[in-house]
């Protein structure tokens, strides 16, 4: 059976044109042309057909939290916001860290709409202290390593496992990534917001910008000194954007990204003590949040990712200091990045897509201009579509947004997973 | 106070006192002036009027007090108000009940009105946004204790008649103290000026909006003040370095005798209390005549009448809820 995307305008690494797309039933593109017909025929007329969007930093809480989001959840959220591969974090119960609960990952991923990549942790249980069996991991097909949900901290450690990472690349195939939440956790202890004019106006505890860009800083020398690839996650400060950008011009192999919600967003939301705003890094001023912008437009951050971190209503329901920190984000984050970045259309898409495969170590099967023999890993956005957030009406089994009723521009339409129409007129279809 | 009522749709329902933040001059005044009536009843031989017959206050309190919540039950039983009191220490929740169920168990026994405390800044916002009853945020965290400034503000009145003009200085821990920041808000907007005086490890962290001078030295300045409000050090602040020790904080910014003796004759000594004698303040001082310690318990009780008969006695709600619009002032 083949499918056939009609009439939309093609954006991808290549550059624009408006051409039919045909599927065939191996997954693969057959056929970019005019006039194509198939089986089944998609509408994309006014629409732009892109390459799939890959996010970085998934929380799919799967297994161990299965009450906040599943694997299935999180994909099919994901297929709705037009992703087609979500790096799943690590932060599971139990924590991945081994080869085990990286197959179990996996596997239940191969039965969602998304294409999952397992992370690992650098350290077992995430504690900071013991290195995870890297080897084995990197044999297993893992490609990133983060502690994510917190920085790893002992510097000295830091260093032996960038250098233990380059002694990888050979059996993966590629360069290894550690992927670091930068925190200096002495220095953000007992902080619950970014720490400023409006945590000392709201008697919260605050969290300084200098808690993460020490640790940028920090980690930016041992990329020097060691040669590792460095994968920065949700820079969130502007001086963390700008040592990054000094990185990259002395030629360290470094990378970043940033979330919607970190170039959107500011501390002052904090002030109706609503814990939908919690998250870590917290939100930041008006500054760093043009900041990012600045990053994502000039190439410093090469990625937007989603920082995607569903929690169960009933966490969130508590004082803002005791409730969890996170938010919701894949069904979201085309239409933020479209209308509150700054950017045009084609930079849009390839912080979503092509530049985050890359990253991901994924790029021969996402993120692939859009031409015969290549995986029909794809969405079609309607650009102009407005439509308003519900978190309850979202895919995720949480529904902790902070764009509830907000009315966005930008809508994803249809989304192919391996040549299978996953989300059609807007609506998950498994 | 019609300006600020209202003015988030979430707290619509209820009709609350989260905090100074969002009251204006006209707002204060009026609960100080009908403060002066309940006052008026303290002094009667029968000290008890019938205003609030068969309502029934709680008291929600998921931090120790025993002041604040003696004040607020005397207040409400002048007012013939019944009192009820939830006592997180022996509650279910230390069996895991979350605040949200506890504070909907309490409302079923059919208060009225809640009065909360809560260790965390924001929980009494939280909670006005749970349910349809009154809520004064009795004390929030680091944020906010509104009817200590009140009744503040209501003793620095009653002995000078207006807080026009006077230049008032708050000692100690600003960081952490919600009385603080309820104070700089309730103290400015009546036309006072504000000193604060501490280390800088113990004012927030960024302060440049306040309506506020900073100092870090209180000997210069004593003979110059209307007033001393002295806060409470608390002894984790060294294991936190934040001051090297108790003994070094004393030494500079404790009211000895000798301090208190260099203040204007006509100056007024305030603390919150407990008071930590020879850390903030020494026995000298707490007793010397400048001293308005105890008038401020007494007048704590006249206030809170005040504000419970304002909210459950005349429809009003005092304040806006949006804490955004404290401390900033006209900025």
């Amino acid at each position: 059976m083949s499918l056939v995307l009609r009439g939309g305008r093609i954006i991808d690494s290549g550059g624009e044109r408006i051409l039919d797309v045909e599927i065939d039933e191996d997954g693969l593109i057959a056929a970019v042309g005019t006039g194509l017909n198939g089986d089944v025929n998609l509408d994309a007329s006014g629409c732009v057909v892109s390459p799939g969007f890959v996010d970085l930093h998934a929380h799919l809480r799967e297994p161990g939290l299965e009450e906040a989001e599943t694997i299935q959840t999180g994909a099919r959220g994901g297929s709705l916001g037009g992703y087609t591969a979500l790096v799943a974090m690590p932060n599971t119960d139990p924590t991945t860290d081994c080869v085990a609960v990286v197959e179990q990952v996996r596997s239940l991923g191969r039965r969602s709409t998304c294409e999952i990549i397992p992370t690992a942790a650098m350290t077992l249980r995430r504690d900071g202290v013991d290195m995870a069996p890297m080897g084995e991991l990197v044999d297993a097909g893992v490609g990133i390593f983060t502690d994510d949900g917190t920085g790893l901290q002992d510097p000295r450690l830091m260093r032996r496992i960038m250098e233990y990472s380059t002694g990888l690349g050979r059996r993966l195939g590629r360069p290894v990534v550690l992927a670091q939440h930068c925190e200096v956790a002495a220095l953000s202890a007992g902080g619950y917001m970014h720490e400023g004019e409006w945590s000392s106006r709201l008697g919260i505890p605050g969290q300084p910008a200098e808690a993460e860009e020490l640790m940028v800083m920090r980690d930016i020398a041992l990329v020097r000194m060691t040669g590792a690839h460095l994968h920065f996650q949700h820079l969130s400060t502007a001086s963390s954007v700008a040592m990054v950008r000094g990185a990259k011009a002395a030629g360290l192999p470094v990378t970043a990204e940033a979330t919607t919600h970190h170039f959107i967003l500011t501390d002052a939301a904090c002030a109706s003590y609503d814990p939908v705003f919690k998250v870590h890094p917290p939100l930041r001023t008006d500054v760093d949040v043009l900041a990012i912008r600045e990053g994502l437009a000039d190439g410093t951050i090469d990625a937007i990712a989603t920082d995607h971190a569903p929690h169960a209503p009933h966490t969130k329901e508590m004082p803002f200091d005791q409730a969890p920190a996170g938010m919701l984000g894949l069904e979201t984050a085309f239409s933020l990045a479209l209308g509150d970045s700054g950017l045009d259309l084609p930079e849009v898409l390839a912080l979503l897509s092509w530049r985050p495969a890359a990253i991901a170590g994924v790029a021969d099967r996402h993120g692939v201009p859009v031409v015969p023999g290549a995986p029909a890993n794809l969405c079609v956005v309607d650009p102009d579509e407005t439509w308003t957030v519900s978190g309850a009406a979202m895919a995720s089994l949480s529904s902790n947004t902070p764009y509830e009723g907000r009315t966005l521009r930008g809508r994803v339409r249809h989304t192919i997973r391996a040549g299978e129409p996953v989300v059609v007129d807007g609506e998950a279809r498994r | 106070m019609s300006a600020v009522i209202g003015r988030r749709a979430d707290n619509d329902r209820g009709r609350h006192l989260l905090g100074i933040g969002g009251m204006d001059r006209s707002d204060l005044e009026e609960i100080l002036d009908l403060t002066d009536t309940f006052a008026e009843v303290g002094r009667r031989p029968i000290p008890k009027v019938p205003a609030l017959r068969g309502r029934t206050v709680a008291t929600v309190f998921f931090e120790g007090s025993t002041r604040t919540r003696m004040s607020f039950e005397v207040a409400a039983r002048r007012l013939s108000a019944d009192t009820v009191a939830f006592n997180a220490r022996t509650s279910s929740l230390s069996k895991g009940e979350s605040i949200r169920d506890t504070v909907e168990v309490i409302a079923a026994y059919g208060a009225d009105l809640l009065v909360v405390r809560h260790a965390m800044a924001g929980t009494a916002h939280r909670v006005a946004g749970w349910t349809d009853l009154s809520v004064v945020n009795a004390g929030d965290g680091c944020h906010e204790h509104p009817t200590q400034a009140l009744l503040d503000c209501y003793t620095l009145r009653e002995r000078r008649g207006s807080l026009d003009g006077m230049r008032i200085a708050i000692i100690g821990d600003v960081r952490h103290s919600r009385v603080a920041r309820s104070n700089v808000l309730a103290f400015t907007a009546l036309g006072a000026e504000v000193v604060l005086v501490a280390p800088a490890t113990l004012l927030p962290p960024a302060i440049e909006g306040w309506p506020v001078t900073v100092v870090h030295e209180l000997d210069p300045i004593l003979g110059d003040l209307d007033a001393v409000y002295l806060l409470r050090i608390q002894g984790e602040r060294i294991t936190e370095g934040l001051i090297p020790s108790l003994r070094e904080y004393a030494s500079d910014f404790c009211l000895t005798a000798g301090r208190v003796a260099r203040m204007r004759s006509d100056a007024l000594v305030l603390h919150p209390g407990p008071t930590n004698r020879g850390v903030e303040i020494s026995a000298e001082a707490a007793t010397d005549r400048r001293s308005v310690i105890l008038d401020q318990v007494v007048n704590g009780v006249s206030v809170r009448m005040a504000v419970l008969f304002l909210l459950l006695g005349s429809g009003r709600q005092l304040g806006a809820v949006d804490a955004g619009d404290s401390v900033e002032g006209d900025r």
